[in-house]
Parts: structure tokens; sequence; C-alpha cells
């Protein structure tokens, strides 16, 4: 293995072992939240919600490396399709279902 | 008491009494299925041809055998849904102020089956084994990304098609509909194995195709060759392409779905129950999330089909291929926000409904557009009227029927009017068989010969089309009349002698549907039988534009000898224009192909053999099956020695011979395209 090799795997081995450290803080913190009952119910929900989103960029950032420069511009494009997908389904599915609730009532 | 605990860890709720003695007409089914299995390893045993098919098929990773064996299963469940929609309808014709010919229990069954096949087991690996032949030779690469994965899917379909074929034999299906909507479908209202059967089917098939879809999508991104970019592209690999990105986002709604319906009634949860906190209304809104762009994933690919038949034999490039693909791309992001029309009648407000009727009927715009660029590229071009043309003339006339049937269906007012009828039934048949099936069976009589090198008898196949369109009129017509006279699809039985006309014409469509059906039999046996006059080794019967006719037929396993760079569309039509077709490149080179795997067969064993314990609560098997699952995915990761190389000398051989048949073959103008002079060589027109 060249010294160049050595150099990029160590690297690699450092974004790996950060992505592994902040994945398991961003899950303990809002377990360890929800156990002690360190907030009120609705800044709960709030911190583990940010939590959540803060884990899917550490996710992409670390482990599937996508960041924002051009050469990435075609995963990032998937990306951005895949959210407005899901925030079709999931956000469709709370409008439908809520409304369906409000009805009901 | 110990010995009923034994049985139970043995066989689970397995006994005797699953068998189909319940119906006269369920007994004849099961001994079809049992005589047709015996016969078929009886043949295969005595023509000593195990080790040939398990050497050569089924573990097989080449793209294109896999795609014949999708199409294979995809064609023998269709032979097993289209006979109980004939019974289906001679029941109904039969069950005017009396039973008819089905006890009512089989009749719910036949119609649960039917959909969940003809949807998941028959149009799905119906494109899918087309997609598989054909997008790898359209795009100029040698296989799919992921070749084993391709194996492993197509094994999961056929688990889940086997899973379907045992229920006819052992127990009863499920009598939920092909949606199976709870609470109807929880244990407290269907205590038995039935709705067990479906889940554990669906759970394969949805399986099978995210994969797929991610197999497509990939090899599309990073397989093309040289030359190829995005707007080059043949108009069936981009349809590919916008399928792939819908079954990869759909597909794991309805494993969800089912999902949390298993853990409700093997587990005790109430996900979709009444009480205890469960909403079914969710479970239905989850089942069209999937259920909406799945009906894009069944008629995006027909139009593919059609945009390739239809240049093809007007002999003219593609009218508006940027617009064909900018519609294509904006029904598959619309088809993610209409879902709610498939629930119009469930309790949310007007505001709702509006919205999403305005957009169900924006659907209808890109698919105009379709329909205009395809009657531009037949305007003023010299037609041929070959099988795959008069299915596509045929589709173009019903599907905007159908399409206009739903446009008035997408208006919630007419929806509450019409809901729950004949007349829905009516609407979603006008739309999938012209535009699914007559899609699918355009593109089997067009690349037929590609695949097998050989075409399919010209009469018989027009006997079939020509059942086909009468007998779907005839069959589905009757049906808009009698849903709007307020016949509930789904019935039994009827009292109302203004329903009796219309049933005794729709069964006499069926008929004829089964006649178009015997046609498609007997075209195959009369092909193979003549193929030797029906040859066409050259490969390129009908003056093809696309890179999959450029190559022999049937194609080498490597398909490219050099893998081929383009300068545009209709690479292969270009190429015969400049004299660069069928032309030796400058030098062979070693080919890499991936080795065969057994992993595909395996979990296909493996998966059938979970589903069917679970079904029957035979846990010892469902965790043997499920380990093996994981067993083999483990023990193949750890397997290095995948790659042969098949040798230049090899390859040259090959090439030249069919090279010298190409050179020495008069090439044939389009006159003789249906005669036996049609040996895959066709003459250059003048531009």
């Amino acid at each position: 293995m060249s010294a160049q090799d050595a150099k990029e795997r160590a690297h690699d081995a450092r974004v790996y072992q950060v992505g592994l450290v902040l994945a398991l803080v961003l899950s303990a913190v809002p377990f360890g939240a929800v156990a002690l009952g360190l907030l009120p119910a609705s800044g709960l929900l709030w911190m583990i919600a940010i939590c959540a989103i803060v884990q899917i960029l550490v996710h992409f950032r670390c482990f599937l490396h996508i960041d924002l420069s051009s050469n990435h511009r075609h995963d990032l494009q998937l990306i951005l399709f895949s959210v407005c997908i899901v925030i079709l389904m999931a956000g469709g599915t709370l409008w439908v279902i809520g409304n369906q609730r409000a009805m009901m009532m | 008491m110990l010995s009923q605990n034994i049985r139970f860890a043995v066989f689970g709720n397995l006994s005797f009494s699953a068998l189909p003695f319940y119906s006269v007409i369920a007994t004849i089914a099961a001994s079809m299925v049992v005589l047709g299995a015996i016969a078929c390893i009886v043949v295969i045993t005595r023509a000593k041809a195990w080790t040939y098919l398990w050497k050569e098929w089924f573990t097989s990773v080449d793209h294109k055998r896999v795609g014949i064996m999708y199409v294979i299963v995809a064609l023998i469940m269709l032979l097993r849904a289209a006979i109980e929609a004939i019974l289906m309808r001679v029941h109904q014709a039969t069950a005017f102020q009396q039973q008819g010919i089905l006890p009512p229990e089989h009749f719910a069954q036949l119609f649960t089956t039917h959909g969940t096949i003809m949807i998941f087991f028959m149009a799905m690996p119906f494109l899918i084994g087309l997609f598989n032949l054909i997008m790898p030779l359209q795009i100029g690469a040698r296989d799919v990304s992921f070749p084993v994965m391709n194996s492993v899917s197509l094994g999961m379909t056929i688990g889940g098609s086997v899973l379907m074929m045992i229920s006819l034999v052992l127990g009863k299906f499920s009598t939920g509909g092909w949606s199976g909507y709870p609470p109807y479908t929880e244990l407290a209202f269907s205590n038995d194995m039935g709705v067990d059967y479906w889940i554990w089917a669906l759970t394969l098939s949805s399986l099978s195709t995210t994969m797929t879809g991610i197999n497509f999508a990939a090899t599309i991104y990073k397989k093309r060759c040289e030359g190829m970019t995005l707007m080059a592209m043949p108009l069936f690999t981009w349809t590919c392409l916008c399928t792939s990105i819908l079954m990869i986002f759909a597909m794991p709604a309805i494993t969800l779905a089912t999902a949390l319906l298993a853990l409700d009634r093997y587990a005790d949860m109430h996900f979709f129950t009444n009480g205890m906190g469960g909403n079914m209304m969710n479970y239905i809104n989850m089942f069209w999330l999937f259920g909406h762009p799945e009906v894009y994933i069944l008629v995006l690919p027909a139009f593919g089909v059609f945009s390739e038949t239809i240049a093809t034999f007007s002999g003219k490039t593609l009218y508006g291929y940027t617009s064909l693909i900018y519609a294509t791309m904006v029904i598959a992001v619309l088809s993610f926000t209409v879902w709610l029309h498939h629930f119009f009648t469930m309790g949310q407000d007007a505001n709702v409904n509006a919205i999403f009727g305005i957009a169900t009927m924006l659907i209808g715009i890109p698919t105009g557009v379709k329909i205009y660029d395809w009657l531009l590229t037949m305007f003023r071009g010299e037609i041929r009227l070959t099988v795959p043309m008069l299915y596509a003339i045929g589709f173009m006339i019903l599907f905007t029927i159908g399409g206009c049937a739903g446009i008035v269906l997408a208006n919630p007012g007419v929806d509450y009017q019409v809901h729950n009828t004949l007349f829905l039934v009516a609407h979603f048949h006008n739309v999938i068989i012209p535009g699914t099936l007559f899609g699918m069976l355009s593109g089997y009589h067009y690349w037929f010969p590609k695949a097998f090198g050989f075409r399919l008898s010209e009469t018989w196949g027009r006997r079939a089309c020509l059942c086909w369109i009468a007998g779907f009129v005839l069959a589905f017509f009757p049906l808009y009349a009698l849903g709007l006279l307020g016949m509930p699809r789904r019935t039994a039985e009827y009292f109302d002698p203004a329903y009796r006309p219309w049933t005794l014409i729709a069964a006499v469509g069926a008929l004829i549907i089964a006649a178009a059906l015997a046609c498609l039999v007997i075209q195959l046996v009369v092909s193979i039988r003549d193929r030797a006059q029906q040859a066409v080794p050259i490969g390129d019967p009908w003056d093809g534009r696309t890179l999959e006719w450029s190559i022999a037929a049937p194609p080498p396993e490597y398909n490219f000898a050099v893998l081929p760079t383009v300068h545009g569309r209709d690479a292969f039509l270009d190429a015969k224009h400049d004299g660069s077709a069928y032309r030796a490149p400058e030098h062979y080179e070693d080919i890499v192909l991936p080795k065969n795997a057994a992993i595909g067969p395996v979990i296909c064993v493996a998966g059938g053999a979970a589903g069917f314990a679970l079904t029957w609560h035979i846990w010892w098997l469902a965790i043997v099956g499920v380990a093996t699952m994981f067993a083999a995915l483990i023990v193949r990761s750890f397997n290095r020695d995948t790659e042969r190389v098949i040798p230049a000398a090899e390859v040259r051989e090959t090439e030249e011979a069919w090279l010298r048949l190409a050179h020495s073959l008069p090439p044939r103008d389009r006159n003789a395209e249906l005669s036996i002079e049609n040996e895959g060589l066709a003459t250059v027109a003048a531009e």
C-alpha cells in the first residue's frame, strides 16, 4: 500500500469513527432525555425531532459521503427527489388521516 | 393431547381438512395444479433435463435468461387468473335469483386471487421480464448492475407464485379482495389461513420488486455505453427508469402495510383493528400510497413498448421524443399525489377530495400528450399492420375510452354515485387490459424473435389479437352499464332482472377471451414447430432502430462483442445508414461475465417455504426458511470466485460465424417481412 493510499484510508476511517460517535450521541441524548424526564413533553418532542434530522445529516455526510461538491450533484438530486416523495407520502398521510380525525370529532 | 401437540409442532394447522372439497370447481382446479406439476416433473425427468435446467437456467444470472423466466412465470399465471376471470363472469351470468355455478365463499376467493395474481404475479413479472430482456441491450450493456440480485428477485417472485398455486390445493385463499382491507382481514373476521397466504405471497413479491427497481435504476445510471446520454436512450429504457424509481418508492409502502397487518394477526397488535387504538383507514391510506404509483408501474412500461413498436412499424422516427420523456416523468411524479381518489368516500372533507380530484384530472394531460405523439408518429408513415402494431392501435382507441372514464371518476361527486360498483371495475380493466396487457403482448410478439431467434406465427397472433379486442369490449363495456344501474362489484348473487342481459353479454365476452388465450397457446406451439422456417438468425426481423436489433438472435451471452459507441437516438438505424452495421470490430478482447449462482433458487425455495410455514403456523419450518435465506446471503458474500472469462478467440469465432452469415444472405425489404424469406436482415431504406 502506498503512502497516499494509507493516508486516504486513515482519513476514511476517521470519518467513519466521527460518524459512529456522533450517531451514538444523537441516539443516546433523546433516549436519556425521555428516560430521565429532562424536559416537558412538548420540549421532548422537538428535541427528538431535531436530533433525528441531525442524525440523518450525519449519516449522509459520514457514511454515504454526500456533500455539496459538484461531483456529487447526481446523488444530491436523488436525495432531494427522495425528500420530495417522502414529504408527499408522510405529509399527505398526516393531512388525510388528520382530516378524517377532525371530521369524526 | 400429547399427540395433538406433536402434530401441531410438526405440521402446524395443516391437516387433511385443508384439501379443497368444498366446491367441485375448486377440487378440479387443485387436481389440475397437482397433475400439471407432476406432468412437468415427469417430462423433465424423462428428458434427463434437470442438470441442463439447473446449470443453464435456474442458476443463470444472464439478464436475458432471467427475463425469459420472468415472462414464463407471467404467462403461466396469466392462464390461471384469466380462467378465474372467465369462471367469475360465467358465475355472474348464472347467479340471477340463484346461487350460480360457484358457492359464494369460492367466488370471493376467486376475485381475490384473480386480482392478486394479475397485478403481482402476471403484470409485474411480465414487464420486469421484458425490461430484463431488452433494457440492457438497448443501452449497450453486458448485463444489469447486480446480476445475482436479479436472480434473487426472480427467485422470490417464483416463491410467491408457487405459494399462490399451493393455496389452490391446500386450504383457502383470502376472501378480502386483492386490496385486503382490514378490519375484515383481521383475525376477528378472517380467522383462517387465507389472508396469511395473501400476506406472504405479497411480501415476497413486493420485496423482489423493490430490489428489481434498485437494480434497473442503477443499471441505467451506471452502465450505458459510450455516447448513450440520458436523452439518447430509447423510450422503452426511459419508461424502465421511471418505473424503477416508482418501484423503489412505492413498493416499501405495501411491504410495510402487509407487515403491520401480519403483526396484528400474529402478534396481537392493533395497527388496524376496530378497537384498542387501531385505525383501519391508515391501512387504506398506506395501501394506496403504494397502489396508485403501482398503476403507473403497470402502464408506463406499456407506453414504452408502444413507443418502440409504433415507431418501428410506421417506419418513422418517434414524434416528440422529448415531450414523451417529460410526459413520462410528469406522470411518475404526479402518481404520488393522487392516491386519495381510491377512497373519496372514506370521510375526509370536501376540500381534500377536491384537491385530489383535480390532481387526478391533471394526469390526463401528459397522457394525452403521449397519445398525440403516437398518432403523429403514425401520420404519413408507411404503416405495417403486424401483430404488435394491431395491439398498439387497439390500445390507443380503447385506452382513451378508459382514460375518459377515469376523468369522469376523478370527480368526487360522480365517484360518490358509482363507487364500489361495476363502473369502477369496467374503468380499471379498460385501462389495465388495453394498457398493460396489450402492451406486454405487443412487446412479446415484437421481441420474441430477438429472444429465441424465430418469429411467432403471424396468423395465430392476429386471431389472438382480434379475440382479445372483441372479447375485452364485450366483457367490459356492459360493466359500465351495470355499474350505472347500481350493481355492486363482487356481487355473488343478484335479484334485479335489469342486470340480466348485461351479465350475459359480459359472459360471452369472457368466453371470447378464453378463445384468445387458446390462440396464444396454439400460436406458441405452431411457432415452435415451424421454427426453422420462421428463423431470423441475423437478428433484425422488423428493420429495427435501436441497439438490441444490432446483434444476433438469440443474442450471444456477452451481448456485444465490443461495447458499442453511439452518436444519438435510433443508434442502429444510423449505423445501418452509414454502413457501420454488421462490421467486424478491429480486435476482440476477453470478456468477463459473472458466474452462475445458486443463491437465487435457494432463496426461492427457502422464501416460499417460510411463507408457507408462516401461513400454516409450522414454526420450525418458518425458522429454517428464514435462517436459510440469511445464511445463503452470508455464504454468498464470502464467495470471491464470481467471475469467468470468455476468451477472445471464442468471441471471434461466434461473431465471425454470425457476420459471415449476415454477409451471405440477401437483405429483404418490408414486403417480405412476414414471409419465410425474412431471415432477420433488412434492406436499408433510402432516407
